[in-house]
């Protein structure tokens, strides 16, 4: 990431000019393919750097861009049956977060974070979840796959200050997610308290760069509907800090829906297509598209190559969505000498 | 002289009588008994303050933010301008602005926290589209929203003398020549018998009562956008109460000084009632012109011209046995009509819904004023009661000619 090279104030004073295209902050300014806005400034058109949040995030919030290829896979030893255990602790806990730089949202959270680490494993593995609740009210975990009725998370309500240990085989190898499961769960889940569950085929997929991305919203004033919408939380962060990528490079995204309110949400990558494998559950490819919409707790593992070099943005094909927080630019880069 | 005048008894003050400020009782001073419990409840303010008791009462409240939306400007294209208040206890921070569902790059010009009873203009290059309808939403730290809506989007007028010009001739229309058109039936209402001059005066408090009540709705209306730490429904009070009995104590001041309530000084009145009904109107002509609400159609002039020429009947109907000269009747206009123009050039300038409130609630207030002392006359000069059949008719007319006139002008 390279540094802002103009102050926050700068910013707002570039943006009272009406000198769009400069007001966008950060590393944007950088590229050349979005300055363009500057030729139009002036005569009442706006561009892309318009259509943004303003300022930084405060110091020390939890980076989005790390969040991206931050995998948790647990600590590894054997069974004496010789299969694979993965132990992970998860802690339920109330923290408040920050969804668009100067807007703070009180969630519940796994691990201090939303959305919650993302947990991995291969097929096969046995998982062990350790899952101590701090918040102020009943927690659980519910992990989508195949597992017995009591590891399910949805009649156990684990009270504050309480613990609970979920332990099953990991099946069938995909893209899973877990979520709170206790009600009310429409705010349970909107609040923060969900995650990506990835289970690696016993073969496992082409090496790739990998990134998580859960689509997930914020309703902020608490009337019903978002007020931010974002890939891992916080409104344009990958616009304002775009992903580098390596023309020629497999690319592998593991997208998870969870969006509270809305029927459905969607990916839409700029320039490129890119293969489907819905649910991950299948090696075959579904489709070769360039937008995937789908339902709340739906997901898909979306695998791309560029062709050419360059700034491409990516982000919700509903136009509100993207323009409240779900867009983001992955900038290419001719590959590395 | 009817024999309801009541003969003006010069005050006999018992003051000669009270005990002299300043004189001790049991050695303690006047004015430290006068003080005493002011300098204690300062001494507990300041002790509140430094010490804070409030954190006692205080735990996990999710914070009282209140933002209030002043206006929308529409300077130029491209731009807009957000005028907001903090109406509320606690201060509050601007983190982002959405307009119409999507996040924006905007300025301040100051802060991003407003403290209480601050405001900021907040500029957004927005290219907004001419005639449709947008929304702002501030989105403070905490996530709140609060919005404000541009209702048709059109271009601000800049105060300019072209926009001066445009609100001094509607001023005019509205306000002025319809005043003077009235005050054109002294010579009929000089030349009608007695019985129809009352009638003409019932009228004449029909109407009154009519703008009276209309203006206290509107200022109650106008109350709600205030924000909440002006008080609005104060305001209102402030405006509708005080006003009379400020009228009421000059007027009996005057009395004092002239002997008797002339006819041409309860014309006076109802022209400065008139006057300061016009004054709230033409500010809510001037705000909705320059927000682009309402479009400055012949329609609306011609309504504003019926409408308030009943005004100028109104003020000559007292003056139907005088001969007053022809300086006080161009004075009686210009008290009633002109505030109109002034009142619009304010709106345009700039908008305050708690001046707004409070010129309505004073007009409100004055024309009650009005009303009583139109009644006083009234008792005074006709041998008729005002129940009489003939007299109640005019009270109902002076009310149906105001709502059929106001048909014609566009809420």
């Amino acid at each position: 990431m390279s540094e802002p090279s103009l102050t926050r104030r700068d910013l707002l004073k570039a943006g009272a000019l009406g000198t769009v295209g400069l007001a966008a902050g950060g590393t944007v300014l950088a590229l050349p393919g979005l300055a363009q806005g500057d030729a139009k400034a002036g005569q009442g058109q706006a561009s892309h750097h318009d259509m943004m949040t303003v300022g930084q995030l405060a110091p020390g919030t939890p980076d989005p861009t790390r969040f991206l290829t931050e995998f948790d896979t647990g600590n590894v030893s054997r069974l004496p049956s010789g299969q694979i255990l993965r132990e992970y602790d998860l802690v339920a806990e109330d923290r408040e977060i920050e969804v668009a730089p100067g807007v703070f949202y009180p969630a519940w959270t796994y691990n201090g974070q939303v959305p919650g680490p993302t947990i991995r494993c291969t097929e096969g593995d046995r998982i062990r979840v350790r899952f101590t609740n701090r918040g102020h009210h009943s927690h659980s975990i519910h992990f989508h796959g195949i597992h017995p009725s009591n590891m399910d998370g949805a009649f156990e309500p684990v009270h504050p200050g309480r613990s609970y240990v979920y332990e099953f085989d990991a099946e069938p190898f995909g893209l899973h997610l877990y979520h709170c499961h206790t009600v009310p769960i429409k705010r349970h889940i909107h609040k923060g308290l969900y995650g990506a569950f990835i289970i690696d085929p016993r073969t496992p997929r082409p090496p790739a760069r990998e990134l998580v991305m859960v689509m997930n919203g914020f309703d902020t004033n608490i009337d019903g509907e978002n007020e931010v919408y974002a890939v891992n939380t916080v409104a344009f962060h990958y616009q304002k800090h775009p992903i580098t990528l390596q023309k020629g490079e497999l690319v592998r995204v593991y997208l998870v829906n969870v969006t509270e309110f809305d029927l459905l949400n969607s990916f839409h990558l700029h320039g490129n297509l890119f293969r489907l494998y819905r649910t991950g559950t299948d090696l075959e490819r579904y489709e070769w598209t360039d937008i995937v919409a789908l339902c709340q707790g739906e997901r898909a593992v979306l695998e791309f190559t560029y062709k050419h070099t360059g700034p491409f943005m990516f982000h919700a094909h509903q136009s509100e969505f993207a323009e409240l927080g779900w867009s983001g630019v992955f900038l290419v880069q001719a590959p590395h000498v | 002289m009817s024999k309801l005048e009541m003969p003006v008894q010069p005050d006999s003050t018992p003051l000669a009588a009270a005990p002299s400020i300043g004189a001790t009782q049991r050695g303690v001073p006047l004015w430290f008994k006068g003080l005493a419990p002011l300098v204690l409840l300062a001494a507990l303010v300041a002790v509140f303050l430094r010490v804070g008791p409030l954190g006692v009462f205080r735990q996990n409240f999710p914070p009282v933010e209140q933002l209030t939306v002043e206006r929308i400007r529409l300077p130029q294209a491209g731009l807009m301008e957000v005028e907001v208040v903090n109406g509320g206890p606690e201060p509050v921070t601007v983190a982002q602005v959405m307009v119409d569902d999507a996040n924006w790059v905007h300025s301040l010009n100051g802060s991003r926290t407003l403290e209480r009873l601050e405001s900021r203009i907040i500029t957004i290059p927005y290219p907004w589209v001419e005639g449709e309808p947008h929304s702002v939403a501030l989105v403070s730290s905490t996530g709140l929203t609060f919005t404000g809506e541009v209702a048709v989007a059109t271009r601000s007028p800049a105060i300019d003398a072209r926009y001066l010009t445009t609100f001094a001739l509607l001023g005019v229309y509205a306000g002025v020549i319809p005043v003077f058109i009235g005050l054109l039936w002294l010579p009929f209402v000089r030349s009608v018998g007695r019985r129809w001059i009352d009638f003409l005066l019932s009228l004449t408090i029909g109407l009154l009562i009519f703008l009276g009540v209309s203006s206290l709705i509107e200022a109650t209306e106008t109350a709600s956008l205030v924000p909440a730490a002006f008080q609005g429904h104060a305001l209102v009070l402030l405006g509708a109460v005080g006003t009379p009995l400020l009228l009421a104590a000059v007027g009996r001041w005057r009395a004092r000084e002239r002997g008797e309530r002339s006819p041409l000084y309860v014309a006076a009145l109802i022209a400065l009632g008139i006057g300061l009904h016009n004054l709230g109107e033409g500010l809510a002509i001037g705000t909705s012109y320059a927000s682009g609400e309402i479009a400055l159609g012949t329609f609306l002039v011609i309504g504003f011209l019926l409408h308030n020429t009943t005004e100028g009947l109104g003020i000559v109907t007292p003056l139907a046995q005088e001969r007053p000269r022809l300086r006080s009747l161009i004075l009686l206009g210009i008290l009633a009509g002109l505030p109109t123009v002034l009142g619009a050039w304010i709106g345009g300038f700039t908008y305050s819904p708690a001046w707004t409130t409070l010129f309505l609630a004073v007009g409100a207030g004055a024309i009650a004023q009005v009303v009583y002392e139109l009644g006083r006359l009234f008792a005074r000069q006709s041998g008729a009661a005002l129940q009489a059949p003939l007299n109640v008719a005019g009270v109902l007319a002076g009310m149906v000619i105001m709502y059929l006139t106001g048909l014609l002008v566009p809420a």
